[in-house]
Parts: structure tokens; sequence; C-alpha cells
């Protein structure tokens, strides 16, 4: 019984709503909003057709590979100045700045640097997703618990094995919520470097279909976006839950005590 | 979070106006501007001298006096406040749709079980979807006019606010619910005196987050979309190779960031002034 209300509830309302645009949209006509079926049809021929190799990878590898760069960096960096209060309040107001410039904006300014390739797209991914990352690891590091500090220096635990067992743990919930913040902003420079200049890409795909008004393939698109932004969500929540347990557990034991 | 109000006290203090606040926050305060500004000075330094001395491409990299001086020609003119105007009013009637319809929709869902399980599935699946992917509908729907920036912004905005609500409005103590209920007070009642002061600095949280989301939105669906604001002033000027001015407006959409930061910090200090995660702050 438990497990059919579980699964009510999780499949209901998302069923409902396909079902309401099935049905809505069955006989439309309208141009712009096309039958769902047509649209299942194009996403199936085109987006997990040929397009899968030929637009969904090189974006993918190219979200992934600038996420990676942001990671290695952000997080080094964060531990570095994190860990002193001088450089901190140096680079605070720089790094709110440049957090807070909007990242696509960068895009047709890196487009004058580094011209329109793979490599453009990659450093703007990283670019922009780097702050987030690197603000939130430096205010973990920065609220290392003290007395665990004094606990390991007083044991001499320094140099990489503290990094490793003292300030990495503990900053990580914090770097988990930037990882997070930057991923869905790494989505977001994925499409819109591939707006402005790019031979092939899911956002490039997509305002192709646009622009010569194939509108079933636009919404397909629309959703192929879609499912790769809650795929990617889906596989950090699991990476997440697994670095994190112990955190979780900690957090569930301090709550019910 | 409790970090980088008080990095922000310098320029933030005097809007917040709490009595108690300014004296032992200044005498921490200064010298943590004076780094700052140390900071800021050595960027424009790097800026000014890297593309000097050929570090940086100087044809594509202008130099800081040189967007320095762009920027004081750019304030000069109508086009640019024009610009900045239409940017802040999508970011403001996106924005405040969004923050409606989150907080509303938010405390009617979070406020009984049944809703917050039926709709959990679809908002995580729905969440994720990165807005800009509804950047070709709203082109076609919409073309350049304005709904189709506060389409893209409304849907950014509105998760940040609604998750936020729906977090804040699970957290009313069973205690006080039950008091509530005990004592008559109607459910209007009790959305008004203990939902919301519950769920307020949630609330906060979200706006704040919305808010720097808005603007990114709003400026991306310019350039992208090519709506009426500094997105498209910034495609139109590095795209007649105005490079320095490009350089200007990057600088003028940071400044805008920062301030909308700024401004939302000192209104979740101010409206929360009362709540215990605030107070905390003080006597530190």
């Amino acid at each position: 019984m438990s497990v059919l209300r579980r699964l009510g509830l999780t499949f209901g309302l998302p069923i409902i709503l396909l079902a309401a645009w099935w049905f809505a949209s069955a006989d439309s006509t309208d141009f712009f909003f096309p039958p769902l079926s047509e649209i299942l049809t194009a996403l199936k021929e085109e987006w997990f057709g040929p397009r899968l190799l030929d637009d969904v990878v090189p974006s993918v590898l190219r979200l992934l590979a600038g996420y990676a760069v942001a990671i290695v960096i952000a997080v080094s960096l964060g531990v570095l100045i994190g860990t002193s209060r001088t450089v901190r309040g140096m680079l605070e107001p720089v790094l709110e700045f440049f957090r807070a410039i909007p990242p696509p904006v960068l895009v047709p300014i890196f487009i004058l640097l580094f011209g329109i390739g793979d490599g453009m797209k990659v450093i703007v991914i990283a670019f922009g997703c780097m702050w987030p990352i690197l603000l939130n690891t430096v205010e973990g590091v920065r609220a290392v618990d003290s007395v665990l500090s004094d606990t390991a220096r007083v044991y001499r635990i320094t140099g990489s094995a503290r990094l490793r067992k003292l300030v990495l743990p503990s900053a990580s919930p914090q770097i988990y919520a930037g990882l997070r913040q930057g991923l869905s902003v790494a989505i977001i420079l994925m499409v819109i470097s591939e707006l402005f200049a790019a031979s092939n890409g899911l956002g490039f795909a997509v305002v192709q279909a646009q622009r010569s008004f194939a509108i079933p393939e636009t919404w397909a698109g629309m959703l192929m976006l879609g499912l790769l932004g809650f795929l990617l969500a889906m596989l950090f929540k699991v990476v997440e839950n697994r670095q994190l347990a112990w955190y979780h557990g900690l957090r569930r034991a301090q709550r019910s005590s | 979070m409790t970090g980088s109000p008080a990095v922000t006290a310098p320029a933030g203090g005097p809007v917040a106006g709490a009595p108690a606040g300014p004296r032992p926050r200044r005498r921490r305060g200064v010298p943590q501007a004076v780094l700052g500004l140390v900071g800021l000075l050595i960027l424009v330094l790097l800026v000014e001298i890297l593309p000097r001395i050929g570090v940086l491409p100087r044809e594509y990299f202008p130099p800081s006096s040189e967007i320095g001086s762009a920027l004081g020609d750019l304030v000069g003119t109508t086009e640019f406040w024009t610009a900045v105007g239409d940017t802040l009013q999508g970011w403001a009637i996106g924005l405040a749709i969004a923050s409606v319809a989150g907080v509303v929709l938010g405390i009617l869902i979070g406020s009984s079980r049944f809703t917050r399980e039926f709709t959990a599935s679809t908002i995580e699946f729905l969440r994720p979807i990165p807005s800009v992917a509804l950047i070709p509908i709203a082109v076609l729907l919409f073309g350049v006019a304005i709904e189709s920036k506060l389409m893209l912004v409304v849907y950014a905005a509105f998760w940040q606010v609604l998750i936020q609500v729906l977090y804040g409005v699970q957290d009313v103590d069973p205690v006080a619910q039950d008091t509530a209920r005990a004592y008559g007070l109607g459910r209007w009642a009790r959305v008004r005196y203990l939902t919301w002061p519950t769920a307020l600095p949630y609330v906060m949280t979200g706006l704040r987050l919305a808010a720097a989301v808005a603007l990114i939105l709003a400026v991306t669906a310019e350039l992208v979309i090519g709506n009426p604001g500094l997105g498209k002033l910034l495609a139109s000027a590095q795209s007649s190779g105005a490079y320095p001015t490009t350089y200007a407006i990057v600088v003028v959409t940071g400044i805008l960031g920062v301030l909308v930061n700024l401004v939302f910090r000192a209104v979740e200090r101010y409206s929360l002034s009362w709540h215990p995660s605030q107070r905390g702050e003080i006597p530190v």
C-alpha cells in the first residue's frame, strides 16, 4: 500500500501534466504549439538519432572539461585564499565583483581573446562557474572548527595531512554547495557559448532549429536540454550524497538529540 | 554566510542603520576595508600594466585607463542610461512576478504534507532545467519584446524563491502550530502570525539569490535575444570593435550585480533585525 502511495505521489502529477499537454495539444493547429506527439517523434528521431553523437556529446564534453578545470583551479585557490586572513581581505571584494558579473557577458570578450574554437567555450565555462566554487571554498576553509584546528596543530598535523584530513573534509559541505551552483552556471554557459559561434552542440542545434522555424524540433531540443540538466543534477546528487554521507548523518544526529 | 556580511559591512552598514551595529563593527571593519581597497587597486594596476607590456593582447584587452575613460564617456550618454533603465526594468518586473508567485505557491504547497509530496517529483524535475533552454521558444513567441526577457527572468528566479519558501514553511515549530490551533487562530491568522515569520529568513535568502539570478538572466536575454538593455549595448559595442566600451559595460554589469547584492543584504538585515540569526551577529 505504501509503495503504491509513493508511486502515486511520485508519478501522479507528472503523468497528469503530460496527459494534459498531450490532449490539449492533440489537435493543435497553432504553428507555435505543435501536438506533443510530434514533439516526441522529433525528440526520438532527431535528438536520440544522429544528433546525439554530433551535437549532444561534444556539448557535454566541453561542459565536463570546463567544469573540471574550474573545480581544480577554484578549490586550490580557495584553500590558499581561505587560510590567510590578509589575502582573503584583499581579494574578497575583487572576487565578489567577478562573481557579480553575469557570466554570459564574458562570451563576447572571450571570443575576442581566444577565438571561436572549443578552447574558448571550455574557458568560458571554466571561468564562469569558478566563482561560486571559489567563494564557497574560501568560506568553508575559513570556517574550519577552531578546536579541531588547534587540536591538529597540537598533534603536529601539518602540510598535506592537515589539508586532506582536516581542511578539505570540514570545508566539503560548503564546497559542494558551491559545486552545485557552479554546475547550473556551467550548463547555462554551455548553451550560451554555442549560441554565438559554433558548428555543433546542443545550443547551436536548438537555435538552428528555431531560426529555420522547425518548431517541433525546437521544442524537442528544449526538452533535451531539460533532460540533460535534470540528469546532471541527479548525478551530482548521487555523488554528493556519497561524499557527504558523514555530514548528513551528523546533521541528523544533531537535530534529533 | 555570516562572514560575507561582515566583509560588505563598510559599504552596506550605513544603509542598514542597525543602531548597535556600527561601533564594534567599525573597529574590525577599517583594516578589512583598506585591505579590500588595496586588492581592488592591485587589480586595476594589473589590468593597466599587463596589456601595456604585452602579456595580454593589447588590441583586445585595453588597459584599465582606457576602460576607465570609455566608462566616463559612456556615463555621459543618454543611450547608456536608457539601457541601464531597460535592464533594471526587466529585472524588477521579472523579480516581482517570480517573488509573488514563488511565495504564494510555496506557502500553498508547503502547508500541506500531501501537496508537498505530490509536487516534489515535478519540482525536482523542472528546477534543474536551465532557463536558457527557453530562449528559442521565447524568441518565437515574443521576439525582442520585453516578454521574452521576462520569461527567462521569471523562470530562473521563481525556483530560487519557491525552494526557499518550501524549506521555510516546513520549518514551523509543531508546538507553536498546535498552540496557535488551540487558541483558535484561523487558517489565515496562522499563515500571517506563524508561517510567515518562520519562513521570512528563508524568503529573504530566496529573494537575494533570485535577485542575483534575475539580473544575470536579464542581461543574458538582452545579449542573446537582443531585447534593449545593457546586454544589447554590449553586443553592439563588441561587434563594432569598440573594445574599451565593451569592457566598460562588463564592469558596469559587475557593479550592478554587487549593488543588487548589497541592497538585498541590507534589506535582509533590516527586515530580520528581530531574528536570532541577525541579532547574533552584533556582539561578535
